[in-house]
């Protein structure tokens, strides 16, 4: 990036709530049912229904609230923003407008440059629209309301991000989040999770803001970085050839990874926003939102610090085995798991979930969920390595065979004899069959050779199939040598 | 074929002793309809096999033992309120082939209570009118004289009952669009306390003024009615939960003691003569009941008609956006693209009052006219339910004159929309603030026309007002006085 440049970024996400039913009637939110299956009278529109709100749509908004740090309104306001749309069925949205459910809060997020803490401006409640089908039907508009009044959470950022990355790795954090706390699925293909742009770029040093262009629905972590990478070069280029950025909604084109101008300020409707005289204020009081707040899951910053210092793990495993609270699930299983007075059992575990086991899901396509080998069966296994009943290279063959549905570690150890010789006479026996039947390679060793002892020692493991204790293996033959 | 009696007290007595049958009552009273729709236009659609089919259901439900006090009376909707397999039209263009897909609220509920549905009454389009006059299905006309208008917005459920056809009907009330008809043609007509009646199914003008309500001929029959409309519905946000009531416990209770407030600002100029006389009279006679007036002072309420000619458009504004063509109702023939099909459809399915209001109503929610406007009028609307509190410290009920007039001529104020609102002057208030009115019939003026004396209490007194009414029909017959045209049979 051009260093005389900075480039200024806030991002407003939607994330649709995880309710069975909308946020002003009762039918279902499911995703992929048949057009206008899912559309109640409300829905519809149809003349005299009225919205009435879902409080599961409220509750996850406070859980959100809790989760940054914002304040929870103890009163906040539907609006209505009108316009004109075939997919808008009422001819208005029903949005917080003046007074959001919540105000303010914070999002830290993990840089190349360290963590940097994200302030939010707010995050409102509102309905989303039916779509438009255009491709289907030759010279005409399909409409389907299965999603008119999905209920959305959208969450503003101030703008505080200065790059394509950070805006990345904020809508990756925010992204985990809300499905650590439940309250929305993620799923960016099905349209659950998306965010608008806001960029602008300006002079470095310059404390004033430049104009910002508004690019759309951005439903990729890949589109999202990529559009404001594009956009950022084009206000660029355009300032620097003497011209001007003009406040717009842009749209991000990924086929030919550009945006294009949707609609300028000057076309801008007015909305006519109003309070909805259907809908009373919202009140939460603070017994809800104590209520929530006993519901509320470890956060993943908390639990990141209690595993460093309840597992003794470095930050970096910490945070790969809290990443999501499946894993994290799955992490304290396995641990949980393993005999009392393993030392290095956590450390264990976390290098297993990350070597082994995120391979093998990664070769199958399954997530730690879905995992053939559960978390207890993997800590059997570690309890295994730990005492020394077999090494750590065999281990990875126990665990095949237990991915591979053979049984657990101790009946796999048994039924194919991998049980680790430790036993002194035993090793001492296979070192004196190698050392007589290799005596160049002891002459080597003789004259100087640390080679050679390796060699020597690999002699000695393939003579006991694997199954001889390296360590005493080592000490063994070095004595008597 | 004369009736035992065409209250809806007395009907269901005639009914419950086995005088006649619900189908019998129910023939004669789509007889009555359909022999005055030529003179009243008083019903946009009339149901004569639904009606029958729920009379039978009627009278073999009273057999079976299982009938309450409205099992069997036939009644008729306002065309605003939704009517499940009815054709339900706002008497407007717009929705004038549109079959509702399910009940409004309080038509269930009074379909529950046993009642018969004849018919849909005619009214202003989409509510909004004072005289019946906006009607795409053409105006109706005043019972007493048919050259007078009855009142609207419900001016078809008024006329209707005014006519003795059926013996109540329900109406929807957003700046008087109850009480105004009530007055101007002769019978009783209650606006309850916002949220009492759940608004759901009804067609929405202005969500946070429109209230369910009923016309009857006597208080005591919209007690009646009453008794099975209100009631908490989770549907309606806005619907309060209420333990239930019975509206009937003080009909008949002593008014000594009695306070009533008598606003300055409704005795002034600019009432009728003849309705001021009426109404002092009823108040005269109130005292003579033991009841005692007091003085008291609405400064705010001048200000209701202006406020209410901005909050009630731009809530209408958004609320008529639904009506696009896009989903149902009328999409004009032909047309370029979507703006043009949103243009024609829309100028084609209003009339021009709803159009006028919605233009109003778009104005003033409009970027940089908002608080100047709407926000503002909240504020004084705030400052006129003030004085309602203020004013109930003082005393139980307030009285006055429902309407500055009688009826009026069909076009003596269509071509001046200010001189129209302002004949719901003295109702504004009651739906800015939400609290409950009724208009019972006070006498009558020099030419023949009936008049109307408005009675409001404070939130949730219905049982009281319905009771303060009673009062005066025990001690006087205006509400027993039938238009000449209607009172050959009982």
């Amino acid at each position: 990036m051009n260093a005389r440049w900075e480039v200024v970024i806030g991002l407003e996400t939607h994330a649709q709530l995880s309710t069975a039913a909308k946020i002003f009637s009762g039918a279902s939110t499911a995703f992929g049912a048949a057009p206008n299956t899912q559309a109640a009278a409300v829905d519809i529109a149809l003349p005299g229904v009225l919205p009435v709100l879902n409080r599961g749509a409220v509750e996850r908004a406070i859980r959100f609230g809790l989760a940054v740090g914002g304040t929870i309104a103890p009163s906040s306001v539907f609006a209505r923003k009108n316009y004109f749309y075939p997919d808008l069925p009422k001819g208005y949205q029903i949005s917080q407008y003046e007074i959001p459910v919540v105000q303010g809060g914070t999002v830290t997020i993990t840089t190349p440059a360290g963590e940097k803490t994200v302030r939010l401006t707010r995050a409102h409640l509102e309905e989303d629209a039916g779509k438009s089908l255009h491709e289907d039907f030759h010279g005409m508009t399909g409409i389907d309301l299965n999603r008119a009044g999905t209920p959305l959470l959208e969450i503003v950022s101030e703008p505080d991000l200065r790059s394509a990355e950070e805006a990345v790795a904020y809508a990756r954090t925010l992204h985990a989040l809300v499905r650590w706390i439940g309250i929305c699925d993620g799923n960016m293909q099905e349209g659950s999770f998306r965010c608008d742009a806001n960029v602008s770029v300006r002079p470095a040093g310059s404390t004033t803001l430049g104009t910002r262009a508004e690019i759309k629905n951005l439903n990729s972590f890949r589109f999202l970085e990529r559009a404001i990478q594009f956009e950022v070069r084009r206000q660029v280029e355009l300032i620097e050839d003497g011209g001007k950025v003009v406040q717009e909604t842009r749209l991000y084109d990924p086929d030919r990874d550009e945006t294009r101008s949707m609609r300028s300020k000057e076309d801008a409707q007015d909305y006519r926003y109003f309070p909805d005289p259907d809908l009373p204020p919202l009140v939460i009081d603070a017994a809800w939102i104590a209520r929530v707040k006993a519901s509320m899951p470890e956060l993943p910053a908390a639990k990141k610090a209690r595993f460093e210092s309840q597992y003794a793990l470095a930050s970096a495993d910490a945070a790969h085995v809290s990443a999501s609270p499946e894993l994290a699930a799955y992490y304290e299983s396995a641990v949980a798991a393993l005999p009392a007075g393993i030392a290095n059992g956590p450390k264990l575990v976390a290098n297993w979930m990350q070597g082994e086991l995120a391979a093998s899901l990664h070769r199958a396509d399954l997530d730690i969920a879905q995992s053939p080998v559960g978390a207890a069966a993997l800590g059997g296994l570690i309890a295994r390595i730990a005492d020394q009943t077999i090494s750590g290279k065999l281990a990875k063959d126990v665990f095949d065979a237990m991915w591979a549905g053979e049984g657990d570690a101790d009946a796999i150890i048994a039924a194919r004899g991998l049980r680790q010789i430790s036993d002194t006479g035993a090793i001492d026996a296979l070192i004196d069959g190698v050392l007589a039947a290799n005596p160049a390679i002891v002459a080597e060793f003789h004259a100087g050779k640390e080679k050679a002892f390796n060699a020597l020692v690999g002699k000695v493991m393939a003579a006991s199939k694997g199954k001889a204790n390296p360590a005493q293996v080592n000490a063994a033959l070095r004595s008597k040598l | 074929m004369a009736l035992p009696s065409t209250t809806l007290a007395g009907l269901g007595a005639a009914l419950a002793r086995g005088a006649l049958s619900s189908v019998e009552l129910t023939r004669e009273v789509l007889a009555r309809a359909g022999a005055a729709q030529p003179a009243l236009n008083a019903f946009v659609t009339l149901d004569a096999d639904g009606a029958l089919a729920a009379a039978r259901a009627a009278d073999e439900s009273r057999a079976a033992g299982r009938a309450g006090p409205l099992t069997g009376v036939p009644i008729a909707h306002k065309d605003v309120l939704m009517t499940a397999g009815l054709r339900t039209t706002c008497s407007s263009r717009m929705l004038a082939n549109f079959t509702a897909p399910y009940d409004a609220h309080v038509v269930d509920a009074l379909k529950r209570a046993g009642t018969v549905l004849v018919g849909k009454t005619n009214m202003d389009e989409f509510a909004m009118g004072s005289s019946n006059e906006t009607s795409y299905f053409g105006p109706v006309r005043n019972p007493w004289n048919p050259a007078y208008v009855p009142g609207g917005s419900s001016g078809g459920s008024a006329a209707a009952v005014a006519a003795r056809i059926v013996p109540a009907a329900t109406g929807t009330d957003t700046g008087g669009s109850i009480r105004q008809p009530a007055s101007l043609s002769g019978i009783c007509g209650l606006k309850p306390t916002y949220g009492l009646c759940s608004r759901y199914g009804l067609i929405a003008f202005a969500s946070s003024l429109d209230t369910p309500g009923m016309f009857a001929q006597t208080a005591e029959d919209c007690a009646l009615m009453l008794n099975a409309m209100a009631g908490h519905d989770p549907r309606d946000a806005t619907s309060l939960p209420r333990p239930r009531e019975d509206y009937t416990r003080e009909l008949g209770q002593p008014l000594a003691g009695l306070r009533i407030g008598l606003p300055r600002e409704y005795f002034g100029d600019g009432t009728d003569l003849d309705v001021a006389a009426a109404v002092d009279a009823a108040i005269a006679e109130y005292r003579k009941l033991g009841a005692t007036t007091v003085d008291i002072a609405l400064p705010a309420v001048k200000l209701s008609v202006p406020v209410y000619y901005v909050i009630a458009p731009a809530e209408a504004s958004s609320n008529l956006s639904r009506f696009d063509g896009v989903r149902y109702g009328h999409r004009a023939a032909g047309y370029a693209d979507l703006l043009d099909m949103y243009k024609k459809s829309r100028a084609e399915g209003f009339g021009a009052e709803v159009k006028r209001r919605i233009l109003v109503g778009t104005y003033v929610l409009s970027h940089g006219y908002y608080d100047a406007y709407y926000l503002k009028a909240q504020k004084v609307r705030r400052l006129i339910a003030d004085d309602f509190q203020r004013a109930f410290a003082q005393c139980d009920v307030i009285a006055g004159p429902t309407a500055p007039s009688a009826a009026f001529e069909f076009g003596a104020k269509s071509d001046d929309p200010v001189q129209m609102y302002l004949n719901d002057i003295f109702t504004i208030a009651g739906n800015l603030t939400g609290v409950p009115g009724i208009s019972i019939p006070c006498g009558f003026t020099r030419g023949g026309l009936p008049i109307g004396l408005q009675l409001q209490a404070n939130y949730f007194r219905e049982a009281q007002l319905l009771g303060v009414a009673h009062g005066l029909q025990q001690a006087t017959d205006w509400h027993a006085r039938v238009p000449a045209a209607y009172g050959v049979q009982r």
